[in-house]
């Protein structure tokens, strides 16, 4: 049953997600504009550009690179499609994770030096956010007595009330698995802070398409999460995710216009430092309550 | 018309540019005039970018680099000559080291003249350069159906 609904899950978030996200990234693009006082693009720029990139000539240094970007696209459908059926939050945070593995095996497959630089760079953004993801589970379970995201339906409050802490700290990180500025070293996508390109630097045509389709589905993905905080009792609660997960997304973009990017030591560092003390304090909190 | 034209991110190179050129490309991206309106974007990689905006005439050191960056590109890509130096050598067409404009190392498909060429300038001739794109990425559409 359980295995069936996943399934079920992972279809409707692979045809799903590439929507929700592409509308996101286009809102993104032109929020951005409006900050810098500029119109920005039309709001289905995003999907003019991955239809551009896949109509280009097929070149690729390794071969493989296409290949290990299919991967992360399915593991990415995978992990939506657990969390988005009602399955483990905690199995959604690891598929996820895989995804992001085979992103950086595509990156140091070319073996160019710009994009090994930037896959270490993304290495070392999966070691800064992923003791978060991990405490914001733990702290999850401890609110809501499961791993399940179904059973929030049944709570009678959502879990927010009690892991206020942990919340922050994932709003923290939120920042590094969305790739925004000031943690986007190891692709960004604003040029002029770039050396080349970081992790897509040998990447062209459908493979870099596939990027920027997997970096659709991961914001849905991702904001879902954020909502899953405010949902309890019924599905009517899920207006309220909505609104919370819009909030999230547009503050991000206020933090991505507003700060240059940091140095990797500074992100490893806070990262660790945020997860030790919201995420730490939360668990010793929900312990002794 | 085709997704090719409605995405056209560009590359910009330095070849020996006086910077007046250069200052005017970046002006093109500025609120005043915006180009991310049609979807432009400055990519600082060659295998993202769908037009070449080279400015300054080619010389005996960066002709290398003109040609590496031009064939780093994927198919369908054009390049746009921008300012008179990049047109034909302009004022430094003499110069002991220029050997010309751009056209001497790659295939140049529009001219932009000007010095410093304008902001309407190269607006008008990557808005010429897609069309040319578009007809490009017909061909390899074609090319890629016959295969
Ligand atoms: S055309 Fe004029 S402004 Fe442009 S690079 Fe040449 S000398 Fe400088």
């Amino acid at each position: 049953m359980s295995f069936i609904t996943t399934l079920i899950g992972t279809v409707a978030f692979a045809v799903l997600a590439p929507i929700v996200g592409c509308l996101l990234a286009g809102l993104d693009r032109i929020i951005s504009a409006r900050m810098q006082g500029r119109v920005g693009p039309p709001l289905l720029q995003p999907y003019y550009d991955v239809r551009k990139l896949i109509a280009k000539d097929d070149v690729t240094v390794s071969g493989v690179d296409g290949v290990y970007m299919t991967a992360a696209l399915v593991f990415t459908a995978f992990a939506g499609g657990i969390f988005f059926s009602g399955g483990n939050l905690l199995m959604s945070a690891f598929v996820i994770t895989m995804a992001a593995l085979f992103f950086i095996m595509a990156a140091y497959s070319s073996r160019s030096p710009y994009s090994e630089l930037g896959a270490g760079r993304e290495t070392l953004q999966v070691m800064s956010y992923e003791p978060m993801v991990l405490l914001m589970a733990v702290c999850f379970y401890m609110a809501a007595g499961s791993f399940n995201v179904r059973d929030v339906f049944g709570l009678p409050a959502p879990v927010i009330f009690a892991t206020l802490p942990a919340f922050i700290g994932f709003l923290f990180i939120l920042t590094i698995k969305l790739r925004k500025s000031p943690f986007d070293l190891s692709t960004s996508h604003h040029a002029h802070q770039e050396l080349v390109r970081g992790t897509t630097t040998e990447m062209s045509g459908k493979t870099l398409a596939k990027v920027e389709v997997m970096h659709w589905c991961e914001n849905v993905l991702f904001l879902g999460w954020t909502a899953l905080f405010f949902l309890w009792g019924g599905p009517a609660s899920l207006v309220l995710g909505v609104v919370v997960a819009l909030a999230a997304w547009f503050f991000e973009i206020l933090i991505d216009n507003n700060f240059a990017r940091v140095k990797w030591q500074f992100m490893l560092r806070s990262a660790w430092v945020m997860a030790l003390v919201c995420g730490g304090i939360n668990i010793v909190v929900l312990m002794v309550a | 018309m085709g997704y090719a034209s409605k995405s056209p991110w560009v590359i910009h190179y330095d070849a020996s540019s006086c910077n007046g050129c250069d200052i005017e490309v970046l002006a093109a991206l500025c609120p005043g005039y915006d180009v991310e309106r049609f979807g432009i974007i400055n990519t600082g990689n060659p295998k993202h970018a769908d037009i070449f905006l080279v400015t300054g005439s080619v010389n005996e050191r960066n002709i290398s680099v003109v040609k590496q960056i031009y064939d780093q590109m994927v198919e369908p890509k054009v390049v746009v000559a921008c300012g008179i130096c990049a047109c034909t050598g302009g004022i430094f067409h003499d110069c002991y080291n220029v050997i010309g404009g751009v056209d001497k190392a790659i295939p140049v498909d529009v001219y932009a003249p000007g010095c410093a060429v304008r902001p309407e300038a190269i607006i008008d001739a990557v808005v010429q350069a897609l069309g040319i794109l578009e007809e490009k990425s017909k061909a390899l559409a074609e090319k890629k159906k016959g295969a």
